[in-house]
């Protein structure tokens, strides 16, 4: 079963169409990673599936219904997003902005309740951004806070979390720390995980499924295996790959490429 | 890892001290004139039937006027938070966006075409021409995608304010009517009357009652927009909602006051340097300062070269310009 799909979707204006005809569905439960080069429209579906942007036609699809025609804060309950490199915070401190993540759950002024206060601790706790919380975002290091702003979509509660480039701007160590707290999330808590990573081997590591996209539409689904072969890479990258196998995991990894010469010469 | 505790001072405490001075600030406005007033004719004034030319100065004069710096303060000050906040311009203010030039350019039209408008017309004409002042400067920053930096807003809003400011003087020039049109831009909150403040003020307190409801959806507006429409928020509705307040808001301070820049662009840095980012706290909070402001500045103006008026205008751009220059040198990025 999948509970969120899209179905022909169009997205860009007129002439430029940035996603052309695109049916993809996301499976529950899972890591779905979007992968592609620049400009491919893997942001641009991000968005137009949390309804960031609007889509020119077709319909995404959550719980067999169209999202365009779904209440947005009953949304913000089942789906977060986390943009990419949010701006600054203006001296916001972190317990100020994860506790936003309840948003959806207030009303009128927007007085915290007790669940709010439990799902605040929660979050600040689980991405381990507690002992900051009364310190200013701005004044955190850039892998803290990518944790913060993961906390704060965390704090909305919902089963289902995107995340656009959440390793951009961060060490080795850091990227790795923030795929693994979003793999804890989706082992324990059976949360839905979608997002858009640049790097291959992360992709391939993490996902239980990977769309690869160019020029909007798909070029290959499915897992890592099948997606992260030399023919898949060549055809979306424009490039050479040479594919083994990761010694620590047995997943497949990319060891080394070229830009693809032959063709250039033609 | 040590644990650290929250330090600041409650927000209630901020607020209540803010208050205080505020309520200073107003007497101190009321007794200091050219006509000199004892605190005790400000007290029978405002709490009895007493009669006196004192009284009198008090009841008809400078109660009215520096009820309406109250409300201008506040009104451009809630005006300029809410513009910040929406458009994530520290530089935003109605008087530097084309708002308040607007609404005096529609006040000129309205002298000329219609010269026997009342009060309610001419509030209503600023509400218009604070809406087209508006209007122009979004429109000429959006003509170029991704053209809503602060600096390009600025530029807009300094073209467009030009623009109408030239429109209000000939106007002025051709049709006679310089004097009148001055009287409003230049002459400040001489000669507010009670009639004028029943009909001006309710619009004002309504806007920012309105305003203070919506200030947790500004906050979370203010972050980034693509955050706000993630958690939930209507976007499209609340930014209109916020731009029909922020009309209301500059126009009215317009039709009592004439051009005045910069309130709206200090108030809210000074506020929150005090209070932080949390627009449920600027909000009210700029109202306050802001009334405290022009206070001040009101009474420095009646003050300083007595018994001649310094024009408001000038002590406010004096105060504000420096702190613009500030602001610049942040980097136009930097809010606190």
């Amino acid at each position: 079963m999948f509970r969120l799909q899209t179905e022909n979707i169009n997205i860009g204006y007129g002439e430029h169409l940035i996603v052309k005809d695109l049916t993809v569905e996301i499976p529950d439960k899972k890591i779905t990673t979007i992968i592609g080069s620049n400009g491919c429209g893997k942001s641009t579906l991000l968005k137009a599936i949390t309804r960031i942007i609007a889509h020119e036609s077709g319909t995404v699809i959550l719980d067999g219904e169209d999202i365009s025609k779904q209440d947005t804060k009953k949304l913000a309950k089942k789906m977060a997003i986390l943009p990419q490199t949010p701006e600054s915070t203006n001296g916001l401190t972190v317990g100020e902005l994860v506790s936003y993540g309840r948003f959806p759950y207030q009303s009128g002024f927007g007085r915290l309740k007790k669940r709010d206060y439990e799902m605040i601790e929660w979050a600040l706790e689980v991405t381990g951004t507690i002992e900051y919380r009364f310190r200013p975002v701005d004044a955190l290091s850039g892998g803290q806070r990518q944790r913060v702003w993961i906390a704060m979509a965390l704090a909305q509660e919902t089963e289902i979390i995107f995340l656009d480039e959440p390793t951009t701007y961060l060490d080795m160590a850091h990227q790795l720390e923030v795929l693994e707290l979003l793999q804890k999330l989706n082992e324990e808590q059976e949360r839905t995980i979608v997002m858009v990573l640049h790097d291959l081997n992360q992709a391939a590591r993490f996902a239980d499924y990977i769309i690869a996209l160019k020029d909007g539409q798909i070029v290959q689904s499915g897992n890592c295996e099948s997606v992260i072969t030399h023919n898949v890479l060549k055809e979306v990258f424009h490039i050479d790959a040479e594919i083994g196998e990761d010694p620590r995991t047995g997943k497949p990894m990319c060891i080394t490429y070229n830009l693809m010469k032959e063709e250039k010469q033609q | 890892m040590k644990k650290e505790t929250k330090t600041s001072i409650p927000f209630r405490y901020k607020m209540i001290t803010v208050l205080l001075l505020f309520v200073g600030t107003f007497i101190v406005s009321i007794v200091y004139g050219a006509a000199n007033i004892q605190v005790k004719d400000v007290w029978l004034s405002l709490a009895s039937n007493a009669e006196g030319s004192d009284i009198s100065i008090i009841r008809e004069i400078r109660l009215p006027r520096e009820i309406a710096a109250v409300f201008v303060g506040a009104a451009l000050s809630i005006a300029g938070a809410i513009m910040q906040g929406m458009t994530r311009n520290p530089l935003a203010d109605p008087g530097l966006l084309g708002l308040t030039a607007g609404a005096n350019a529609a006040l000129a039209v309205a002298i000329v075409l219609l010269p026997s408008l009342n009060y309610f017309g001419t509030m209503l004409a600023c509400f218009l021409g604070a809406a087209i002042g508006a209007g122009m400067v979004f429109g000429i920053s959006a003509i170029k995608r991704g053209a809503f930096s602060p600096f390009k807003i600025i530029l807009a809003g300094a073209a467009v304010s030009a623009f109408l400011q030239a429109i209000s003087e000939g106007i002025g020039i051709y049709f006679n009517v310089s004097k009148e049109v001055s009287m409003w831009t230049a002459g400040g909150l001489i000669g507010t009357t009670w009639g004028q403040l029943q009909i001006i003020v309710p619009f004002i307190v309504a806007s920012m009652l309105i305003a203070i409801g919506l200030s947790r959806q500004l906050t979370i507006l203010s972050l980034n927009e693509e955050v706000a429409v993630g958690l939930g928020q209507k976007t499209a509705q609340i930014k209109a909602v916020l731009f029909v307040i922020i009309i209301l808001l500059a126009g009215a301070a317009v039709a009592l006051v004439g051009n005045m820049a910069f309130i709206g662009l200090m108030v809210p840095h000074i506020v929150r340097a005090i209070v932080g980012t949390d627009y449920r706290y600027i909000l009210p909070m700029s109202a306050f300062v802001g009334a405290i402001l022009m206070l001040l500045a009101d009474t420095l103006a009646r003050t300083i070269n007595a018994p001649w008026e310094t024009p408001i205008v000038a002590i406010i751009s004096v105060m504000g310009l420096p702190f613009f220059l500030l602001i610049i040198r942040k980097g136009g990025r930097a809010f606190t």
